[in-house]
């Protein structure tokens, strides 16, 4: 059974065919669609045609057994009776909502089952943006997989690289100097405000300030022109590559980020007039889509939304990566598990960003700004000019690629989604074997049925936007 | 969180030279990462007492194909098979990952589910199977979760072709033919 | 019945050139964002760029009230009988922009999951290259397209392009082609 709603066209009539308007495709084309946008068993069935277990997940019921069932080893056994809807079948509806619609978050099809307003069960499809990058990726040589990985997660795409990156280097046993680090964790964080920038732009145009489609757009073309000065692209950069990053920050650098360091503050400050303290968003997050700790540990969700429970994770500072153990900074938790906690914490993240890069202009190191290894490192352009060997060194790397020693590694980074890892497997020669990563996003969309769970079809929408999932992140 | 104390000697067993093991099945550090190894009978077993050791989020459950691979090696006991499960796990009281592999034949490709165990590697398994056909015995929502329901094939299998489409006048200067290559031939 | 049936003449002519500087002045989007693309479609619309001037007010989520489809992003096997109906509830007139390599052709995804130019899919009328193209490269596309709709002819229609057999979709030639 097809729940996608589809409009027929007109059937061509006499008259269309005599005044020449035949309509392109026509009936056979619609046949054609409507067998070829259904998705089979990946899409919602009638209660009927759907077993308990299924029943249970789409319903948000394993996580809702209490703490005890949830944390047993042996298991849960389901029934019938736990998946406690009431309401009769045939006054519910099954209603569709995407791939294609208006909320800004991508191709997500979510599929529901209203009571009325209420949701009973609800089931994510997800697929609609899948690129086969872990497929080309297996194609791509090492220095080339950066441009790959980078656009999974296409509002963080520095964290993809660095965590590309750093699993190679893991696995090269590479040391890379203190400056590439700090260049690294300063485009992190500013990643970080743009991502959060953008979040706070479609979660507000989501709850219907559509204003804050426009500051939030505002504020994160700052950021974005900071980073087409030093990569020389607003989005996708391909800038951290294995080795450290691909070219020096320009003159000037410091004047940049502190005036942008003092720009975005004030702007918080006005939006937290504009929203924090508006009844009206506060009515739409608080108490909306809560989840308590020991669900959200058993279902693999991170980032905001695991630490919105109350669990201070935060791999930045629980199992520090580059230099994120020498700056200071504050984890932000919440309290509820709601979307209100979810919304402040990326907000304050924002501030706590700022603060860091405030640490790293203070703190950044001089030298080198990748490692000076020559099985890794091309020649630097001008040299190629005047030396031979260079020229052919050049031309070696970049066709032939270095080699990776066999073996596998995993080094997750805090993305501003959750965590966010490159699991590597190398076989000896420049491409690597396997190259899976480990999507924040995909883990977090499995809350959606929990979090939506009783609450009405607008209060999804903000939980949607609340979970921020990136579907280049989640379909890969 | 849970009350209950880890059996304090197995992760100071893992890091002597000789044949360590976990559970029963032999464990190793592979570049900084502590990595046990199981055969599909411990598979469930490991997991469940890992859990009880405190690794209590499911980071990541994904699957390798090495059919081209030029050889791996793998402890004493456990044959290699043409697939493999992998399970990464966190414990969040211990600050501590595992990982989890497991070996898996590549003529009747299935194991048990861990969703009863952890409830969040139920997207993770979908996307194990539609990428590499490894059924998950067991799992409450069997069906391919990225590829449309009418695909056949598991594509990050080795002997799937990646799909180029040739480019005219193009050769690929890496030496994967235009014609699409399985990627083996490099 | 529409401006379509009626034959070209000189009191025609004034009307054409009125019809079309309408349409070319206020096409609205259709909402169809898909990867990195649609980042830089929404960043083009946002306060910086300003896509309001050209009278691309708003993007709509119902295709039936836009004129322009801006395809902004890769467009996987499993979303093309997706884009294929949205493009199908748009009225007419409606134009494509590919927006981004991948819509165009692919773009550095040449495997099995992508389809390879959404041309094989729908006919695009302009391709905006780019990994993703800048608010100004899609400015400028759009403006070409306002320029085509400005100085094309209004009874005939653009034929789909790079439409193969083999794509399993047939469609009939659009009258006046």
């Amino acid at each position: 059974m097809s729940n996608t709603p589809v409009n027929p066209t007109r059937k061509a009539t006499l008259l269309d065919k005599i005044l020449g308007r035949v309509q392109p495709g026509g009936d056979e084309l619609n046949e054609l669609l409507e067998i070829k946008t259904d998705e089979g068993i990946q899409e919602m069935a009638p209660r009927g045609r759907t077993t308990d277990r299924e029943m249970s997940i789409e319903s948000g019921t394993p996580s809702r057994l209490g703490e005890g069932a949830a944390r047993t080893a042996e298991g849960i056994r389901l029934d019938r009776m736990d998946v406690d809807i009431e309401v009769p079948e045939d006054e519910t509806m099954i209603l569709n909502l995407g791939p294609s619609h208006p909320s800004t978050h991508g191709v997500l099809r979510v599929m529901v089952e209203l009571d009325g307003e209420s949701i009973m069960r609800s089931k994510a499809v997800v697929g609609y943006l899948h690129t086969g990058m872990e497929k080309t990726g297996e194609e791509l040589m090492y220095h080339q997989g950066s441009t790959n990985v980078t656009r999974m997660d296409y509002l963080a795409p520095f964290f993809n690289e660095l965590t590309f990156s750093l699993g190679v280097e893991r696995l090269l046993g590479l040391e890379i100097p203190p400056r590439a680090t700090w260049i690294r964790m300063l485009m992190s964080e500013f990643n970080r405000i743009s991502s959060h920038f953008l979040w706070l732009a479609t979660n507000g145009a989501d709850l219907g300030a559509l204003n804050m489609l426009v500051y939030g757009w505002r504020d994160r073309e700052m950021v974005l022109s900071f980073f087409e000065k030093v990569t020389g692209l607003r989005m996708n950069h391909n800038y951290i590559r294995p080795g450290g990053v691909a070219a020096d920050l320009p003159d000037g650098w410091r004047d940049d980020v502190l005036a942008l360091c003092e720009a975005i503050p004030r702007r918080m400050d006005e939006y937290d007039n504009l929203l924090t303290g508006q009844p009206i968003v506060q009515k739409r997050l608080q108490g909306v889509g809560p989840i308590d700790a020991d669900t959200a540990i058993g279902l693999g969700l991170t980032g905001p939304l695991l630490r919105s429970t109350g669990v201070a994770w935060d791999l930045r500072r629980d199992q520090p990566y580059l230099a994120y153990d020498d700056v200071d900074f504050d984890v932000i938790v919440g309290t509820s598990g709601d979307c209100w906690d979810r919304y402040a914490i990326r907000f304050n993240e924002i501030r706590e960003s700022v603060r860091i890069i405030r640490q790293i202009v203070d703190m950044m190191p001089g030298g080198d700004y990748r490692v000076q290894d020559k099985k890794v490192t091309p020649p630097p352009r001008n040299r190629i000019d005047e030396s031979m060997e260079a020229l052919i060194h050049h031309f070696k790397l970049y066709t032939e690629g270095f080699r990776v020693p066999p073996g596998e590694a995993y080094v997750p980074v805090e993305s501003p989604r959750g965590e966010s890892g490159c699991f590597i497997v190398s076989d000896g020669t420049s491409r690597p074997y396997r190259l899976h990563m480990r999507a924040a996003s995909f883990a977090n969309l499995q809350a959606l049925p929990h979090l939506a769970r009783g609450s009405l079809l607008a209060d999804t929408i903000a939980i949607v936007s609340t979970i921020d999932p990136v579907l280049g992140d989640v379909d890969r | 969180m849970s009350d209950q104390t880890p059996e304090t000697d197995t992760h100071a067993a893992q890091e002597s030279p000789a044949q360590a093991s976990l559970h029963g099945c032999p464990s190793e550090m592979l570049f900084g990462a502590a990595v046990v190894h199981c055969n599909r009978d411990s598979y469930l077993e490991l997991c469940r007492a890992l859990k009880a050791d405190g690794y209590v989020m499911p980071v990541g459950v994904s699957g390798v194909d090495y059919l081209t691979h030029p050889g791996r090696s793998l402890p004493e006991g456990i044959a290699p098979e043409r697939f493999e499960v992998v399970v990464e796990l966190l414990s969040l009281r211990d600050r501590k990952r595992i990982r989890v592999r497991c070996q898996v034949p590549g003529d009747d490709p299935h194991v048990p589910t861990l969703f009863d165990v952890w409830p969040g590697v139920e997207a993770h398994e979908r996307e194990t199977y539609d990428m590499f056909g490894i059924r998950f015995d067991g799992h409450p929502d069997p069906s391919r979760i990225l590829m449309p329901e009418d695909w056949e094939g598991h594509p990050l299998r080795k002997d799937y072709d990646v799909g180029h489409v040739p480019v005219q006048f193009k050769e690929s200067p890496s030496g994967v033919s235009a014609a699409g290559g399985s990627g083996t031939g490099r | 019945m529409g401006l379509e049936d009626l034959q070209h003449n000189f009191l025609t002519g004034t009307l054409e050139g009125f019809v079309k500087w309408a349409r070319a002045s206020s096409s609205w989007g259709a909402n169809f964002g898909l990867a990195c693309c649609a980042m830089e479609m929404m960043a083009a619309g946002a306060a910086n760029f300003d896509l309001a001037r050209f009278g691309m007010e708003v993007f709509r989520a119902s295709p039936r009230q836009a004129d322009v489809m801006i395809v902004a992003g890769r467009v996987s096997q499993k979303m093309a009988p997706v884009l294929r109906q949205v493009y199908d509830q748009m009225m007419e007139p409606k134009w494509v922009i590919s927006m981004g390599v991948c819509a165009s052709t692919g773009g550095m995804f040449n495997n099995y999951a992508i389809v390879q130019g959404v041309d094989q899919i729908v006919p695009v009328d302009v391709y905006a290259p780019g990994c993703p193209p800048g608010p100004e490269t899609l400015i400028h596309s759009i403006l070409t397209l306002h320029q085509k709709i400005r100085t094309g002819q209004i009874t005939r229609r653009v034929t789909p392009a790079g439409v193969r057999q083999g794509a399993g979709i047939h469609l009939a030639v659009p009258h006046g082609a």
